[in-house]
């Protein structure tokens, strides 16, 4: 099979938010780059309790795709993004039997 | 011949233990810390455990210590990482003239890039008034740097005070504390800093290790992107060696301070009272409030390169002033700040003792 045979991950969209969520824990990335915001993610996704809202702070753009594709390969919750002044804020609820 | 080491600002020798803990990451322990298997593991716990010992010798925790190359990449590192970080919050930072070149060069490299800097002035002593930091704080201002003990004069800042007035006004407070952590207690909470610069070869570890602490929850942009490295604030692969060498000469720190200041403290003492029975030798810096192994002086009529040299020539080494102004035959910006002058600050010699020096090497020295 070529490359341009292989199967395309789905698009998972952007679901953008009109005003921030209440989150149960909050991490900021703000400034680091790929793959940072992925790698705190899978550790803070950790900390919390299924059902628990984690926000994480980035101005990594890549995590547009990223963030979202990162919650359907791990069965979390990608509840949307707000885009404040100068960063994103991301929400993800902890799913129970995620990675 | 006697040889005298008496430039221990300049460098110090590796202290034997941290030697020993830096081998065997040159030999079999020389796996790559990000590597998954057993050799990338056990280098990635050496660092980790460095960072902690580093850490605690400062009173930090080991998440806010950002190892770096030299003290000059931490300098380089608060200043940038801290102004583009809060470029949009505001564009004026505040330095003291008597700053090392790493702070001095990143604040003009800033200016060019469209930040107000204010360099502040200092007394005689070379002391900075917090006073006067306060009334150069505006509503741009981001972040405050001052030096927390000159290598070249020796005087102690009021560190805490000044950090004091950066915290009630929510300014980020930086410290270059490459001079004083191994020389007198560095604790960062009691200091109020929010980033503090320290480099392992100033505490008998090695050279290529050195340190940049960052209060927990402060965004900075990093000077070096690529890996994961550092928490993704400094990538690159890290210097294992070194980086263990800083954590071992950190646990010995702590353990022997006290030790080291009560060792050079009446030496010091010593070197200055007989120089200042000599005719045109002038003291620099604070009487007092300086560090424990420090005595530096001017000397009227004599250039001081061609006093390091005849004092070479016998066996001993000092310094001129900073390495690159003596290096570049330039009066030091910092003893024209404390009022030396021209022809005085050509004449300046810098003593610093260490755990080596012996009561025997100081009576050489004063003969």
């Amino acid at each position: 099979m070529s490359l341009a045979e292989a199967p395309q991950l789905e698009n998972t969209g952007i679901k953008f938010l009109n005003e921030p969520m209440k989150a149960d824990s909050e991490t900021d990335v703000i400034y680091m780059m790929c793959p940072m915001h992925l790698l705190t993610l899978d550790d803070k996704v950790k900390e919390i309790r299924a059902g628990q809202i984690l926000s994480i702070l980035t101005d990594y753009d890549g995590a547009l795709e990223d963030i979202p594709e990162w919650c359907n390969k791990t069965g979390n919750e990608f509840l949307g993004i707000y885009e404040d002044i100068d960063h994103y804020k991301f929400f993800i609820k902890k799913v129970k039997g995620s990675r | 011949m006697k040889k005298i080491y008496l430039d221990h600002v300049a460098t110090n020798p590796l202290h034997p233990e941290v030697l020993d803990a830096m081998l065997p990451y040159f030999k079999e322990l020389y796996g790559n810390p990000l590597s998954l298997y057993e050799p990338g593991v056990k280098a990635r716990e050496a660092i980790e455990n460095a960072r902690e010992s580093t850490a605690d010798l400062i009173n930090a925790k080991a998440k806010e210590i950002i190892f770096t190359a030299s003290g000059a990449e931490s300098n380089n590192f608060a200043l940038k990482g801290i102004g583009y970080a809060l470029q949009n919050k505001g564009k004026h930072i505040i330095v003291s003239k008597v700053e090392h070149h790493s702070i001095l060069n990143s604040a003009r490299f800033l200016e060019k890039q469209g930040f107000a800097v204010t360099y502040l002035p200092v007394d005689n002593h070379g002391l900075v008034d917090p006073a006067a930091v306060e009334k150069a704080v505006t509503d741009e201002t981001i972040l405050i740097s001052v030096i927390h003990a000159s290598p070249e004069i020796g005087t102690i800042q009021s560190i805490a005070d000044i950090g004091k007035i950066a915290k009630a006004k929510g300014i980020f407070f930086h410290t270059d504390a490459v001079a004083s952590v191994g020389n007198i207690p560095v604790d960062v909470q009691a200091l109020n800093v929010d980033l503090m610069t320290f480099a392992a070869h100033q505490f008998y570890g090695p050279k290529g290790a050195a340190a940049l602490y960052v209060r927990e929850g402060t965004r900075i942009v990093p000077l070096i992107y690529g890996g994961i490295q550092e928490g993704g604030r400094r990538a690159g692969t890290e210097n294992v060696p070194a980086i263990v060498g800083m954590g071992k000469a950190a646990e010995i720190t702590k353990r022997d301070l006290q030790k080291r200041i009560d060792h050079v403290t009446p030496l010091r003492d010593k070197i200055i009272s007989s120089a200042l029975k000599i005719d045109k030798v002038i003291l620099t810096g604070h009487p007092h409030q300086r560090l424990p192994g420090h005595a530096s002086f001017v000397v009227e009529y004599i250039e001081g390169e061609a006093m390091l040299l005849m004092l070479a020539f016998k066996g001993i080494y000092s310094a001129s002033g900073s390495a690159c102004s003596s290096k570049a035959l330039k009066s030091s910006p910092v003893l024209i700040s404390i009022g030396v002058p021209v022809h005085l600050a050509q004449g300046s010699v810098v003593f610093t003792l260490g755990e080596g020096t012996t009561e025997a090497d100081i009576n050489y020295f004063n003969e």
